[in-house]
Parts: structure tokens; C-alpha cells; sequence
């Protein structure tokens, strides 16, 4: 509450002017960026994201690292394809589509339920371990199992509505659509940090066997996260799918998986907005590394590059661009920064002060 | 001196101006191959295969010289797109080589219809159905695929080797199910049997063969492998360690250079192991001999293997035809490669292994050549052409109609009963 007080004290209408510009290039961007950028460098990224910003609300507010994010986005990406249409010729029931979307947001949250009552249980590098676990189930699941999920193919010719006279998958519509989405749950994620149940959450990641004694149910406060965290993640892999317009094991593989993970820390965890900028990084990277270097060794400039962000800054691409504001308005950014870093201090999993 | 200084900065300025007309004097051709992941290596040989045909011409065709960006995927099809589209919308490619995986090509002809002004020439994708069910217009195939590759090996199993029932051990994906049809289709024909309960279906980078091997039956008269790499290299050094008698039959990169080449104990299980594909390493004809020759001399010590693999060949093939394309239409692209893609489709020409035309649907007709591994004088293991069958015909020169009756491939297709 203090917070938000000072914020909107501090600005005219309260409006930061620099996330005014944020929002107004945003959603410009599609006017003078060329298709391609609009689509693959402006909607890609926001997609990814969102599951890596289910990950951040789960590791950041819950202190929970779930390497399962990616499995549950790609479950709603399968329940898409096979009960909507597919060019494959194996299952696509042809239900209508919002029925289909419906569907396959509340199975990603179930599922996403089930992983948090497994996992729930369990703190730092346990739950990483049973996620890791859940997560290379599924794809070897997904990859063999003819019947329902069509084995190592997957599906083919997945294709968006056409609704008010739009082809959703056009760039610019994509990418309105996408950035829709992701604000919000971005500002769903904002606003739940400060909500009641946000609160809690991150009382128990600081201090579960205090919250215990509390009298809250540090569990059930879990598995809520993660339903939560899987309607997050369940709609971008509709999204997902939509883009691809396929889908098959490799999305839901080990690989997709870290680089999810990779994403929220290199965006940094302490902030919504965190996985975002991880995402852009990412993408641009994995587009046009190839150009800056030899074709052989383009891998190893991703890895650098994520590497020195690490290194420099534990707390990712966000924590750069504060040290990097603190420094330009030193007094002012420092008494904010510093009063935040109190207040919602974030331990990492297994943590001394919580063994 | 600055009346030159000046002089040259005008020419720079009108230069500068002038620049979209130098532009058009180049063509932007993409290079897609899988420079990540479990088939790095082969991807690596594309490039280079794509760089022969490139070099051979010094990077001119039509009178225009050819730049050429190259994209990688992980042979995941998504990863493939991504790059593609990369290529593309971002880079303007006019001419796009690749991709290199089955499933990959399959994603990449479904990408191609929705650019029409873009032509799209295949890597080494060797899936039936990237060309022989909804074909995209603008997508060619100038190596050919999996089921092609196998020709005359069914015969030749039957016929020669007087096998009557085999068991079948293969990767579980789009590729090798191609390769089984490949192979069973005329083995079934002639009265042979591979009973669906004998088939094996492992996932890709599967390190432990022994259940598969102890549950391989007794009464079979052959197994039939098609295993890529390091699955293969696995599969035969545990089979010969297992004390497995049983001959084999392989699949066109079970037995390949990649494979003899390894230090796996697996001699004693592969000598006398027929196989069939789009080249074969000893084959003593002028021309292959030339491609083996240039290909040593641009990457021995390198990189390059110690002979070209079929993926150097098939991305050697798909852009030599582009740039004779090219060369054809004067390296005229300002129709939206609307005359590029004509010529194309009549192309035909002489490859290091033989004569290739395309059929209607824009998939090659090309030699196969029958292998089997022997020792060679050295005491390396080696694949000695048997024979060639000429010209295959990706219906095994069935009409389309009757041939789409056989049904997608899979891995109950044929059922051979």
C-alpha cells in the first residue's frame, strides 16, 4: 500500500512517463515494423513470455522453480489440436473453437493443479527435480503415444478462427491479439502480488513454518499458484499453437523447457515485466546470432550472452536496468529501490534462511 | 587532389542512390540445415554441400551473383519454420535450399503455399508425403526421399538373399516409416512376410537395444534395421556383443559412411549387410568420382568427412539445379520467380550420380544404387555397389492414382501378412 501511495504521488496523474512510452510503442510497433518483425520478433516473444511469466509468479512470489511450465502451455497447444481441426487426420474432433480454447486453458490448469499437488510438498531443489521429472514424462509420453497424441509427427494444419472478418493469424491482428494477453496477465500478476492471496503466497516463500502457525494453509495456498499459473501458461500455448499452427513433442521437450527457464532468470524474477524482456532478449538472439558470427558457432554467442547477464547481474536483465537507473538519478532510485529490496526480498530456493 | 576527393565522393553519393539497381544484381538464396541438435553433423555436410555447387559456379548464375544465408533449425518442425521464415520475410531470400529433416520438409511445404513468390528447393527431407500428398507449387524435390531410396533392395532380399520373413527395427518417425514402406512394398509383392508383431519401433537416441534384441523372434530369416548414426552405431555393437547371428539388412543411413566409419565393434555383424540409397561411396563412375574428388579438396582436414554423405549430395543437387535454373531464365527473378520455377519443373540434368528430372508433382526421378558392405583392401569397411536401378519414379512407376491406394505410410503399412 505504501507503495502505490509514493507512485502515484510521484507523477502527474500518476502515470509513469516512461511506461507511458513503453505502451505507446507498443502499440505502434506494427505500423513501421515489417511483418516479420511484427510477427516473429513482436508476437513470439510476448508468447513466450507469458509461460515464462506463470514461472516467474510461481519462483518469484511462490519460490517455487517449475520446470513443468512449458508441459502444461503445450498441453493446452495438444487439447487445441486434437479437439479442434487438424490437417492430420488423426483425432480433431471439430468442436467449435472457443469451446476448444475453453477447454484447453481450464485442461492446462488441471494439469498444472495436478504438478502443484505433487510438487507442493516438496521446496528448492526437490521441486525442481519432480518437475524436471513430470516434464520429461510427458514429452516421452506425447512422442509414443499414437492413439491421442499422434506420436513423434504431432499435428499439422492447427488454424485460428476467422472472427469479425480477421484472420488471426495475419502479423498485425497476431500480434494485437498476443499483446492483449500478455498485459493482461501482466497486470493480473501486478495486481495478485498485492492482492490478499499474493501476499500470503510470498509470506509463505519467505517463511512457510511461520504462516503455518499462522494458521494459513501453506499447501493449499501452493496448489492455488499453480492453478493460477496454469491458466497463465495454458492460454499463451493456445497462443502457441495458433502461431505454429502445429504441434508436436519437441515443443514440450527438455530444451524448450530450460529455455523458458532461461528466459525468467535472465529477465529477472523480481518483476512481472521481468520475463518480457527475457523473452525479447531471447528471441532476437536466437533470429540473428547467426548473422553476427560464424554459422558453427552462433550457439555459443547465445550462451555468452546469457552467461555475462548472469554473471553481472544475479537478478537478470531487470536488475541491470536498475543499477543502471540508480546510477543515472542516484538519490531518488536508490531510496526506492532500496525500500523495495526490504520489503519483498526474494530468496532463492533453499535459501539458509529457510532450511 | 580534392578535385578527385570530390569527384569520388559523388560517385560514392550516386552510388549510394543507385544502390537498389546493384541490388537486384545479386540473388539471395537461403541455405536451411540443421546446425543444432542430434544431426548437427549432417547439417554441417549440407552446408558444404550447398557450398560445392555454389563454388563450382564461383557464387555466379544467370549473370548474377548469388548470396547466400544460411539459417539452422534443430529439426524440430517449429524450429524449421522459424528459420525459414527468418530466411524470408527478414533476409528476402528468393530461393530457399533446405530443410534437411522428414518432419521439417513436411512443415516447410506447408510454409511454401503461403508464399508463392518465394521458390522452395528441398535440403535432404526424404518424406513420401512432402511432395505426394498436397504438393505446394513452389516446393521441389531434387534429391529424392526414403521410400526411393530402397529400390531394388526389396528384390534383391527376396530374390538373392532368398529371405522369406524379416523382422523390422527402426526410429519411430515420418522417415523411416518411408524407408520400411520402401522396402517392404515390392519385398511383400513377391510372397515375402515382416508380421507387424516383429516390428520394432525405438525413439530416436535410444542408447540400450538389449530388450529389443532379446525380443527379436527366432523364426525370421533377417532383420531389417533402419537406425540413423549414433542408434545405429549402438544397435550393432549390442547385437554383436549379444552373439546375434541373424543377417542384416539396412536402411540407407544405417550402413553409411557415419556408421562403417565409427570405432564401434560392429564388423563382424555388418560385413555382407545389403543396403540402398541415392549414392553409394565406391561407385567407380567418372562422375561420382569428380564430386568425390572436389569435395575432398574443399574440405579435407576441415571438417569434411572422408566422403561425402547423402546429405553433402542432396543439398549438392537441390542447389546445383537452382543455380542451372538460374542460369536458364538469366537469373531473371522479377516475375516472382514465375519463369525460375518453369524451368524448374523441365529441368533436367547430369548429377554426380546420374540423370534427374522431376515428375508433376516437383519430386526428382533419379538413379538408386544397391550397396553391400564389404572389407576393403585397407581393411576399412566399405559399401560396394551391386547394382543400379535407374530412374525411380517416386511411384515405383505405378500411375499416382493406384499409388495413393497404398496408403499413407506408417508403421503398419504394408501389413505384409
Amino acid at each position: 500500500m505504501f507503495r502505490i501511495e509514493r507512485k502515484s504521488g510521484r507523477y502527474p496523474l500518476g502515470i509513469n512517463p516512461a511506461a507511458l512510452l513503453v505502451v505507446v510503442f507498443l502499440i505502434a510497433y506494427p505500423m513501421f515494423a515489417s511483418d516479420f518483425f511484427t510477427f516473429q520478433v513482436g508476437a513470439y516473444p510476448l508468447i513466450l513470455g507469458t509461460i515464462a511469466l506463470s514461472l516467474t509468479m510461481l519462483a518469484g512470489y511462490g519460490g517455487m522453480v517449475s520446470i513443468a511450465q512449458m508441459t502444461v502451455a503445450g498441453f493446452a497447444a495438444y487439447i487445441v489440436a486434437i479437439l479442434g481441426t487438424n490437417s492430420v487426420g488423426v483425432m480433431g474432433l471439430g468442436w467449435p473453437w472457443w469451446l476448444t480454447v475453453i477447454v484447453a486453458i481450464l485442461g492446462a490448469a488441471l494439469l498444472s493443479t495436478f504438478i502443484g499437488a505433487i510438487s507442493a510438498r516438496t521446496e528448492g531443489i526437490y521441486t525442481i527435480m519432480i518437475t524436471l521429472a513430470i516434464a520429461v514424462a510427458f514429452f516421452y509420453f506425447v512422442r509414443q503415444n499414437y492413439q491421442i497424441f499422434n506420436g513423434f509427427t504431432g499435428f499439422a494444419g492447427i488454424e485460428p478462427p476467422t472472427l469479425f472478418g480477421v484472420y488471426w493469424r495475419d502479423p498485425t491482428p497476431f500480434y494485437y491479439l498476443t499483446l492483449a494477453i500478455a498485459a493482461f496477465f501482466y497486470f493480473a500478476v501486478r495486481y495478485g502480488s498485492r492482492s490478499t492471496f499474493g501476499l500470503g503466497l510470498q509470506a509463505v516463500r519467505d517463511n512457510p513454518r511461520r504462516v503455518r502457525a499462522l494458521g494459513i494453509n501453506v499447501f493449499l495456498h501452493r496448489v492455488v499458484a499453480y492453478f493460477y499459473a496454469g491458466i497463465i501458461a495454458g492460454t499463451a500455448g493456445v497462443l502457441l499453437v495458433w502461431f505454429n499452427g502445429r504441434v508436436s513433442p519437441g515443443i514440450v521437450g527438455v530444451d524448450m523447457a530450460i529455455d523458458i527457464l532461461v528466459i525468467a532468470v535472465v529477465g529477472g524474477m523480481r518483476a512481472p515485466i521481468g520475463p518480457f524482456l527475457g523473452a525479447i532478449a531471447f528471441v532476437l538472439l536466437e533470429n540473428f546470432a547467426i548473422d553476427l558470427i560464424d554459422r558453427e558457432r552462433f550457439n555459443t554467442v547465445i550462451g555468452l550472452a546469457f552467461l555475462l547477464v548472469v554473471l553481472f547481474s544475479p537478478d537478470g536483465l531487470l536488475g541491470l536496468w536498475r543499477r543502471m537507473e540508480s546510477r543515472i538519478r542516484l538519490p531518488r532510485a536508490n531510496a526506492r529501490w532500496g525500500v523495495r529490496a526490504n520489503r519483498d526480498d526474494w530468496h532463492p530456493a533453499g535459501s539458509p534462511e529457510r532450511m | 587532389m580534392l578535385k578527385v576527393a570530390g569527384k569520388s565522393l559523388l560517385a560514392a553519393a550516386v552510388l549510394a542512390v543507385a544502390s537498389p539497381a546493384v541490388a537486384q544484381d545479386t540473388i539471395k538464396m537461403g541455405g536451411l540445415a540443421t546446425l543444432e541438435g542430434a544431426f548437427a553433423a549432417p547439417g554441417q555436410d549440407g552446408i558444404r554441400g550447398i557450398m560445392m555447387a555454389l563454388e563450382e559456379v564461383k557464387y555466379m548464375a544467370g549473370g548474377k551473383k548469388i548470396e547466400l544465408i544460411t539459417g539452422s533449425s534443430d529439426a524440430s518442425p517449429a524450429s524449421a519454420i522459424r528459420a525459414t521464415r527468418k530466411l524470408v520475410e527478414q533476409d528476402g531470400v528468393q530461393i530457399m535450399i533446405g530443410p534437411l529433416s522428414g518432419s521439417e520438409g513436411l512443415a516447410v511445404k506447408d510454409y511454401a503455399k503461403t508464399k508463392p513468390n518465394v521458390t522452395f528447393i528441398n535440403g535432404t527431407s526424404a518424406a513420401q508425403d512432402t511432395t505426394l500428398r498436397k504438393p505446394a507449387p513452389n516446393f521441389f524435390r531434387f534429391s529424392t526421399e526414403g521410400a526411393q531410396w530402397m529400390a531394388g533392395l526389396g528384390e534383391y532380399a527376396y530374390k538373392v538373399k532368398k529371405y522369406r520373413k524379416v523382422a523390422v527395427l527402426a526410429e519411430d518417425y515420418s522417415f523411416p516409416y518411408t524407408q520400411v514402406f520402401g522396402f517392404l512394398e515390392p519385398f511383400c509383392r513377391l510372397g515375402g512376410k515382416a508380421p507387424v508383431d516383429a516390428r520394432f519401433w525405438v525413439p530416436i537416441g535410444n542408447k540400450d537395444y538389449s530388450s529389443v534384441i532379446a525380443a527379436l523372434p527366432d523364426d525370421v530369416d533377417a532383420i531389417y534395421v533402419a537406425l540413423g548414426g549414433a542408434d545405429a552405431i549402438n544397435f550393432l555393437s549390442q547385437y554383436q556383443q549379444a552373439g546375434g547371428e541373424l543377417p542384416l539388412i539396412g536402411g540407407s543411413i544405417t550402413v553409411d559412411q557415419t556408421v562403417l566409419g565409427s570405432k564401434g565393434k560392429i564388423r563382424k555383424t555388418v560385413i555382407g549387410t545389403p543396403s540402398a540409397g541415392p549414392i553409394s561411396d565406391t561407385w567407380d563412375d567418372p562422375r561420382w568420382k569428380a564430386f568425390v574428388a572436389q569435395y575432398k579438396k574443399l574440405f579435407a582436414g576441415k571438417g569434411g568427412f572422408p566422403s561425402p554423405s547423402l546429405f553433402a549430395h542432396g543439398y549438392y543437387i537441390n542447389t546445383k539445379a537452382a543455380l542451372l535454373a538460374l542460369d536458364k531464365v538469366k537469373g531473371d527473378l522479377s516475375d516472382g520467380g514465375k519463369k525460375l520455377r518453369a524451368a524448374l519443373s523441365s529441368l533436367k540434368f547430369e548429377s554426380p550420380t546420374g540423370m534427374v528430372s522431376l515428375d508433376a508433382r516437383r519430386n526428382a526421378i533419379a538413379d538408386m544404387f544397391l550397396t553391400e558392405v564389404v572389407e576393403g583392401p585397407d581393411g576399412n569397411l566399405v559399401n560396394k555397389t551391386i547394382g543400379v536401378t535407374k530412374q525411380v519414379s517416386q511411384t515405383f512407376g505405378v500411375k499416382y492414382e493406384e499409388f495413393l491406394k497404398y496408403g499413407p505410410v506408417s508403421r503398419t503399412n504394408p501389413p505384409c501378412k
